[in-house]
């Protein structure tokens, strides 16, 4: 890692290079996304590799996951890239003869991006690709839990972009904190929620705007539904959402289920049912389920299990292999609510499925806990579909599937309260990196005498006037033929 | 720990001064406050339109109703000229208070959205909500405007407030908590007054949004408290807005542009109001007796003696602005005024000409009548001299010029920009107002106010049927291929790959 005094310099020379103009054509920024492309192409089985070594991702996994939705989001921003650059008209009030207004979007500057290790090449390259599109220059750091990737990220990314306008740091906590010191135009962050409080109040110190992209316990609740054809359909896009999204280690994979009581038995059997079609009978060798990313997480996710009444609620799976750092899908029901695995971020291939009376108990059971990244409902029926919408708060709701909004541009990515801050993805990782200037054009010729001092009463009328747009009232005073409203601007009282 | 708390509280109820608070009870009435209005927000009240359209209308009747009170407070606190108090006050807030009215039912609607082949078939909007319990904390300068209006935003969006009114402004600040009071839901809306232990103890509790308005220093102070918390915040701050004058623009009206929004304006004391000025060496003579010339028209031969213009808020800022002029090699560049009066707190509208740009009052926000002329040799080179300094609330330009104005725009990062006029972008609804970098974060007024306050959740409706089994483990070759054949977007290639016909 390079010293204080080289980051600084490295920073300062970016700076430089953006005051020079460069990033901010039009041209620019397509070369670099451009750039990118050929780098998921050229790259794709190193990438493959790479995720095998750190997280034993499956190469279909990897690609639908990460290099394909990448790729979908590069394709998306070179098309729209001059949309999104050209700005909107304001609507002035029609008092505003010969004015215009428009607000225009600029680059922030020197932007910080802070990538995970779960999903190391979407969770860089995505945020990237709006920073470039909106301009900026960008240090990009990357996970040192996911060393492979990280290294082929470090070494590739500059033979494939502008490498005096990106630079990418590998490393840890010492280096994400030198980094945090610096001054930047806005901080990019994914993560958990302990940490996003350090990146924030660090930010403070040169207010600097941040996006925070955090977690939470994404709930799916899962309501009685009566085809058959519609169960399967829901139990299988549970199972991906859960264990096929490297193995639960996602901020948005299904981390518990809310059920009725009554449907459970059903839900687990069909659960197990899929899980081995899926997986197979003995899921490690199946190659299909990520691993563990390091024995810290891996000893985290076993402590969650030792607490005897959460081992007594396994229904299923529950074998855990610590020198593969392989856990087989599991499945709980009814561990107890104050058990950490009900409390905490789950991160990991255990599912826990809590029971209630009624389904339409979830609302309070949610509201009732901290706002989750996303709130994933499988149901038919209209009305809790609304309830849940109008009732409860989190990042997103998706109906009758998971993780799958990932890939939609046009819904913006985010949360809200302790689950993030700001939001991404299509039009709105443009956003999330610029700055929206206003714009007003005034002319010499319209210019209003009732602006200047020194102050009247005919003044104030005329000003009333033109301020509630009444244009009639305007000429009428103008004429003299309008008497000043009572009460309003007495001069005896200005002193 | 509860003892020594009991023990502290019942030592400051026996050394009590009066009026005063210990530090542990003001900590207290927050928590409880915001516990309390925390428990009105879950009934779910102000989520619905009836709710908000009541609050709102409300407002609009206190503001009718108590026009002249509300002016009066204003003229109490800051010898405000009682045309600016209900000009850029009252009637700026019974526009932002209206256009909410009419417009509320359309921007709680939710956003259909376009849906890809990567969701297909799926259908999907963004729902704006509220984000819960905000606080806004307010300045002194335009005491009721920045108050009410974040307010305004907040409440069309469906959140509880707990607004937070500068103690500088002290009639405002009592007017206000009377009339909310009077007017408005108490258990969603409450006005807290108070000063800096008030405002620190408020800051730790966990808000779901706080809208600061005032300096960077305190900025940092907000947003600090708010990190704890992850409470994400708007922050509207200020900075040095210059403006650059070109030769070759009817230099009348432009002068009368700018002496309205510097000394028209508060005299100066105003966040956007036009700090300093950058003109050429040749055109400064031909500006500064404009200048001079209309300055007499607006506010006579002594400005002082004007009841047109705002008095310095307090002796602090008095004292501040002053020192700025007193600096060595400072006093000797002023071409105009330079008078001040103590016992009133007034300063006379002052222009200063090239004064060392290491002085004080070329490097910190100005806020006061006095404004500076720094002169280059090409109007261009004042863009330079801009982007050196940090990112100001908004920058102005006057010129005929066409090239020079795209420049502008293009090279120059403000808030805002305005050409050939200052100042009145702020009575644009439909012109998002903020700051960026140092001059603050995020934006309001108009619909800006009401998203500034909500949370856009994103909703996809999927349908059970239309399942991909690419989607699926067992992973295969197959569904490898179709995979990438869909996401390239190409329907031929995903028809071959479906028939096992692609070349990989």
């Amino acid at each position: 890692m390079e010293s204080v005094g080289d980051l600084e310099r490295d920073l300062e020379g970016m700076r430089e290079y953006y005051s020079q103009g460069k990033t901010k054509e039009a041209s620019w920024r397509k070369s670099q996304l451009k750039g990118l492309l050929t780098l998921l192409k050229e790259k794709e089985e190193d990438i493959f590799k790479a995720l095998k070594q750190d997280l034993g991702k499956h190469h279909v996994e990897a690609f639908r996951d990460e290099i394909g939705t990448l790729t979908k989001s590069l394709n998306n921003a070179l098309g729209s890239l001059k949309e999104w650059m050209s700005g909107r008209k304001a609507i002035l009030p029609k008092i505003a003869v010969l004015s215009t207004a428009e607000i225009v979007p600029e680059p922030l500057g020197l932007v910080l991006i802070f990538s995970s290790w779960n999903y190391p090449f979407g969770l860089s390259l995505e945020p990237l690709i709006g920073a470039i599109a909106a301009g900026n220059t960008v240090v990009l750091k990357l996970s040192e839990l996911a060393p492979a990737c990280a290294s082929l990220l470090a070494n590739t990314i500059p033979n494939f972009v502008d490498n005096k306008a990106v630079k990418v740091f590998q490393g840890g906590p010492t280096v994400a904190e030198q980094l945090l010191q610096q001054k930047w135009d806005k901080i990019f962050f994914t993560g958990s929620a302990r940490t996003g409080r350090l990146v924030l109040s660090a930010a403070a110190k040169h207010l600097t705007p941040v996006t925070l992209e955090l977690g939470g316990k994404c709930p799916a609740v899962v309501d009685s539904l009566s085809s058959s054809f519609d169960r399967k359909a829901a139990v299988k896009r549970i199972v991906v959402g859960k264990y096929g999204a490297c193995a639960g280690q996602a901020c948005i994979a299904i981390d518990y289920i809310l059920a009725e009581r009554k449907n459970i038995s059903t839900l687990v059997e069909m659960m197990k049912v899929i899980i081995k079609e899926m997986f197979g009978g003995n899921p490690i060798e199946s190659h299909s389920i990520a691993r563990i990313i390091n024995k810290q997480h891996f000893l985290r996710l076993k402590n969650l299990l030792e607490d005897p009444n959460v081992k007594a609620s396994i229904v299923y799976g529950g074998s855990l292999d610590e020198d593969h750092l392989f856990i087989e899908p599991t499945i709980l029901v009814d561990p107890p609510l104050e058990a950490a695995i009900m409390t905490e971020e789950i991160f990991g291939p255990l599912l826990p499925i809590i029971s209630l009376e009624k389904i339409e108990d979830s609302i309070q059971f949610l509201n009732s806990r901290p706002k989750p990244l996303a709130i994933y409902c499988f149901t038919k029926n209209k009305s809790l579909e609304r309830r849940m919408i109008s009732e409860t708060s989190s990042g997103g709701v998706v109906f009758n599937d998971a993780i799958i909004q990932y890939a939609a541009d046009s819904l913006p990515f985010g949360g809200v309260g302790e689950s993030g801050v700001g939001r991404y993805h299509g039009k709105f990782s443009f956003d999330t990196f610029s700055h929206e200037k206003a714009i007003t054009r005034r002319s010499f010729l319209t210019d209003f005498w009732f602006r200047y001092p020194p102050w009247n009463a005919h003044k104030w009328q005329l000003l009333e006037c033109a301020y509630n747009s009444d244009y009639l009232g305007l000429l009428l005073v103008i004429l003299g033929l309008k008497k000043p409203r009572r009460g309003s601007y007495q001069p005896a009282y200005s002193h | 720990m509860l003892f020594v708390r009991v023990l502290n509280i019942v030592a400051a109820r026996i050394m009590a001064i009066e009026g005063e608070k210990n530090v542990y009870e003001v900590e207290i009435e927050a928590s409880s406050l915001v516990k309390e209005i925390r428990e009105s927000y879950a009934t779910g009240k102000t989520r619905s339109y009836e709710w908000r359209m009541s609050q709102l209308q409300r407002l609009v009747q206190m503001l009718e109703h108590h026009e002249q009170e509300i002016a009066e407070a204003i003229v109490a606190d800051l010898s405000k000229p009682m045309f600016e108090a209900l000009a850029y006050e009252v009637a700026m807030l019974k526009n932002s208070c209206s256009l909410a009215v009419k417009k509320l039912k359309q921007w709680m609607v939710p956003e259909k959205v376009k849906t890809s082949i990567t969701t297909f078939p799926s259908s999907a909007e963004i729902v704006p909500e509220p984000l819960g319990v905000v606080l806004v904390i307010s300045p002194w300068n335009y005491p009721f405007l920045l108050s009410l209006d974040p307010v305004i935003g907040a409440i069309a969006a469906g959140n509880a407030v707990v607004l937070k009114p500068s103690e500088v402004s002290p009639a405002t600040s009592s007017l206000l908590a009377k009339l909310v009071g009077e007017y408005m839901d108490n258990s969603l809306i409450r006005v807290v007054e108070g000063g800096v232990a008030e405002t620190t103890a408020l800051l730790e509790q966990k808000w779901d949004k706080i809208c600061y308005t005032g300096n960077g220093r305190v900025g940092r102070i907000v947003m600090a408290a708010a990190a704890k918390h992850l409470t994400p915040v708007l922050l509207e701050l200020g900075g040095k807005s210059p403006v650059v004058v070109d030769s070759g623009i009817n230099l009348q009206v432009a002068t009368r542009r700018i002496i309205a929004g510097k000394w028209g304006c508060n005299n100066g004391q105003t966040c956007v109001a036009p700090d300093y000025i950058l003109t050429t060496k040749d055109f400064a003579p031909k500006l500064v007796d404009a200048l001079k010339h209309e300055l007499e028209h607006f506010f006579g031969e002594n400005p002082l003696d004007s009841k047109d213009l705002s008095r310095i808020v307090n002796s602090n800022h008095f004292a501040r602005l002053t020192k700025l002029l007193d600096e060595d090699r400072v006093s000797g560049t002023i071409v105009h005024g330079g008078k001040s009066e103590k016992s009133t707190l007034k300063i006379s509208p002052t222009i200063l000409l090239d004064a060392p740009r290491d002085s004080l009052i070329m490097n910190e926000e100005i806020f006061g009548p006095l404004l500076p002329i720094l002169t280059v040799e090409k109007v261009e080179d004042s863009f330079d001299i801009i982007n050196s300094g940090t990112k100001p609330l908004a920058a102005y330009l006057f010129t005929s010029n066409k090239k020079l104005k795209e420049q502008f725009v293009m090279t120059v990062s403000a808030g805002g920009v305005v050409i050939n006029d200052t100042v009145l972008h702020l009575s644009v609804a439909g012109l998002p107002f903020g700051g960026v970098q140092e001059s603050g974060m995020g934006a309001y007024h108009g619909k800006f106010s009401f998203d500034a306050f909500s949370h856009k959740k994103a909703v996809l409706y999927r349908s059970f049927a239309g399942d991909a089994p690419v989607r699926y483990p067992p992973y295969t070759k197959g569904k490898l291929r179709l995979m990438k054949a869909l996401i390239g977007g190409s329907i031929l290639s995903a028809i071959f790959a479906l028939f096992g016909l692609s070349k990989d």
